[in-house]
């Protein structure tokens, strides 16, 4: 077990060392500068460019400019080109803020993904069933900006609540159970939005196991053995349909980045996926690269976590 | 004693149906789908009238702005006196309204049927060449080896290390770095997606590689890359073609999410995504820049998916329900 667990984490580690220099040469390779991001500001001389350049290291080789990333990534001396703030407390604090968003609108995903698909693969063909295959469809296949506007207008006009940005302006002076409403009602909407795809997916996945699961033999016995329906399913069933989603739980924790740039931007969240648009948007290669790094290092993560678990709740599997 | 065999018999005569009409009776079951499928043709009919009837003989300019005719809503009967005759609509009617430069939207949104189409399905031919191209090296020669790793260990490894960028972000990068163009948007939203076709040809060629089809065609000598392409490629490419009826859908969703964000397909090109993400700012004056493509965008999108789903049902029979 330690060894494969040994195995695994160095695997990954040479991965995430290509990772990051191929991401590295993306980003340096593409055309378009920091120092060319305003070109018609007139104040922009030939020398203040070459200046920039000559900062930031611009002018050295590919390989030399690798090697000062990842120096100043760890010792955490890394300064974004745009503001110069360390590069690692910039995107800690937007990770504060992304990460509630995260949290619930992953706890919404689950805690209603799971009933609707169970639900529907019992009831197979029913109505329910139709209903819920439609409307998940139906829910992956619409612009998740489309809707969001669609339910910010609803929002706003028939409850009057606030659901841009993380608070409302003005009431940062407001005794603490109001602004905790306040930032319940902003958290809502957007993590709402960011559930929908992700529930219909799921739910998806939770029907199809759970019908695989539904005709084993193991399943026939346990009736056989008259057993109430409701411990056939949840015991029997729902257990060893539940194996795959673990792995689903690891794949989840990179979309605190990758899957929250549109959301993030459209209720104006100050999150880690908009703080990446920004720095695309400036050129800010530190923290652009930075980022990359971070959701690799979460992916891999994710995937290692979701392999231990596997190993630990199926016996089946050896190392 | 020269009683015709009643089994043997059966087994001479050819089978009842072909493998394509019993796939294509039971896609026809799933209403849905069969729908679906229809659907999604007249699109494509749509989309080549549209791309004839906007550039080649212009019947409906999607280019033409009449400032005096601005944001009018759908069925509109043209009676400007300030616009010149000759740029009236077709039918002297705006079907679907006018634009905040008071352009047709239905010729825009009948330009855009082509982009958007376009954009998918290259993305998707993009995604699937390289995938095929990559799953079916390492699957072939996944056991020849270069120096000290085999060319299987090179390849997936690649994959793994594709997998683990978030590739919104990634298209995002590469999108806002490179030049905006349309030719840029359909070759990185393909060069990002190829991962499962790669894994899932692979695993098909590693059990097609030891079959006695392969084996007798090695034995007459034919060139690999003639056994790789013609012979096992059309055995493994059912399920991919199936699921890249969902890819065309996943590269138009995001190349919407792109036109949201300002770095999709520029103008004057006109796409569902841009139309929708230019109209999002009259949302409150024009809702009908909003609703158009974005529903236009949620039923193609569902269609897609839905036929997807169902001749992945059809090609796969382990899916198919029992009653």
């Amino acid at each position: 077990m330690i060894n494969f667990i040994f195995r695994n984490i160095w695997q990954r580690i040479v991965l995430l060392i290509f990772i990051s220099i191929i991401s590295h040469a993306i980003v340096h390779l593409a055309p378009g500068e920091p120092a060319l991001v305003d070109p018609s500001n007139p104040r922009m001389k030939p020398e203040d460019i070459q200046r920039i350049r000559t900062a930031f290291h611009l002018d050295e080789p590919l390989h030399i400019q690798y090697v000062y990333w990842v120096n100043d990534l760890f010792t955490g001396e890394l300064k974004s080109f745009k503001d110069n703030q360390p590069v690692l407390g910039k995107i800690w604090q937007r990770f504060l803020n992304s990460l509630p968003l995260f949290l619930i609108g992953t706890l919404i995903t689950w805690f209603l993904a799971f009933p609707v698909g169970i639900r529907a693969a019992l009831s197979r063909d029913s109505m329910f069933d139709r209903t819920s295959t439609f409307f998940s469809y139906a829910m992956i296949s619409i612009p998740g900006f489309f809707l969001s506007y669609l339910v910010i207008i609803f929002m706003v006009k028939t409850f009057d609540v606030p659901v841009i940005g993380m608070q409302t302006f003005g009431l940062e002076e407001a005794p603490l159970l109001f602004r905790s409403m306040d930032r319940v009602w902003h958290l809502t909407v957007p993590a709402m939005m960011s559930a929908i795809a992700g529930t219909a997916i799921l739910s998806r996945y939770v029907r199809s196991q759970m019908l695989e699961v539904i005709h084993q033999d193991y399943m026939r016995t346990a009736r056989a053995k008259g057993l109430p329906e409701d411990q056939v399913i949840y015991r029997h069933g729902l257990r060893n349909a539940l194996l795959p989603f673990i792995t689903m739980f690891g794949l989840t924790i990179p979309g605190l980045i990758g899957g929250s740039v549109i959301f993030e931007t459209i209720f104006a969240w100050p999150g880690m996926g908009r703080l990446g648009y920004e720095a695309i948007l400036a050129r800010d290669f530190p923290v652009i690269l930075t980022l990359n790094f971070i959701s690799a290092v979460l992916v891999l993560l994710g995937t290692l976590v979701s392999d231990i678990l596997y190993a630990v709740a199926d016996p089946r599997i050896k190392f | 004693m020269n009683e015709p065999n009643p089994y043997l018999e059966a087994d001479a005569l050819p089978p009842s149906k072909g493998l394509f009409q019993e796939r294509w009776d039971i896609l026809k079951r799933n209403r849905m789908a069969y729908a679906s499928f229809w659907f999604l043709m007249f699109l494509l009919g749509l989309a080549v009238l549209g791309k004839i009837f906007t550039q080649t003989v212009v019947v409906f300019d999607p280019k033409v702005v009449r400032l005096s005719e601005k944001f009018l809503p759908p069925f509109t009967a043209f009676a400007s006196t300030l616009t010149p005759k000759e740029d009236a609509p077709v039918l002297g009617i705006y079907l679907l309204g006018t634009d905040e430069l008071g352009r047709d939207v239905f010729a825009r949104m009948l330009e855009g049927t082509s982009v958007s189409l376009t954009v998918g399905f290259v993305a998707v031919g993009i995604s699937l060449t390289v995938g095929v191209f990559f799953g079916g090296v390492a699957g072939f020669y996944g056991r020849v080896k270069l120096g000290f790793i085999t060319v299987d260990t090179i390849i997936m490894r690649f994959v793994d290390i594709m997998l683990c960028f978030p590739t919104f972000f990634l298209i995002l990068t590469v999108v806002a770095l490179l030049p905006p163009s349309i030719y840029n948007i359909m070759i990185v939203i393909g060069l990002t997606s190829w991962m499962g076709t790669a894994r899932f040809v692979r695993a098909e060629f590693l059990s097609l590689r030891d079959q006695d089809f392969v084996v007798a065609a090695k034995s007459q000598a034919i060139p690999e890359w003639r056994i790789i392409f013609i012979h096992m490629v059309p055995n493994a490419i059912a399920p991919v073609l199936v699921s890249a009826t969902i890819g065309v859908a996943t590269a138009i969703l995001t190349e919407s999410s792109l036109s949201f964000l300002g770095f999709g397909v520029q103008p004057p090109d006109a796409t569902w995504g841009n139309i929708l993400a230019d109209g999002k700012t009259f949302l409150f004056d024009a809702p009908w820049l909003t609703f158009i493509p974005g529903f236009t965008i949620l039923f193609v999108v569902l269609a897609f998916n839905l036929c997807g789903e169902g001749l992945r049902e059809a090609f796969n029979p382990k899916l198919r329900s029992t009653s």
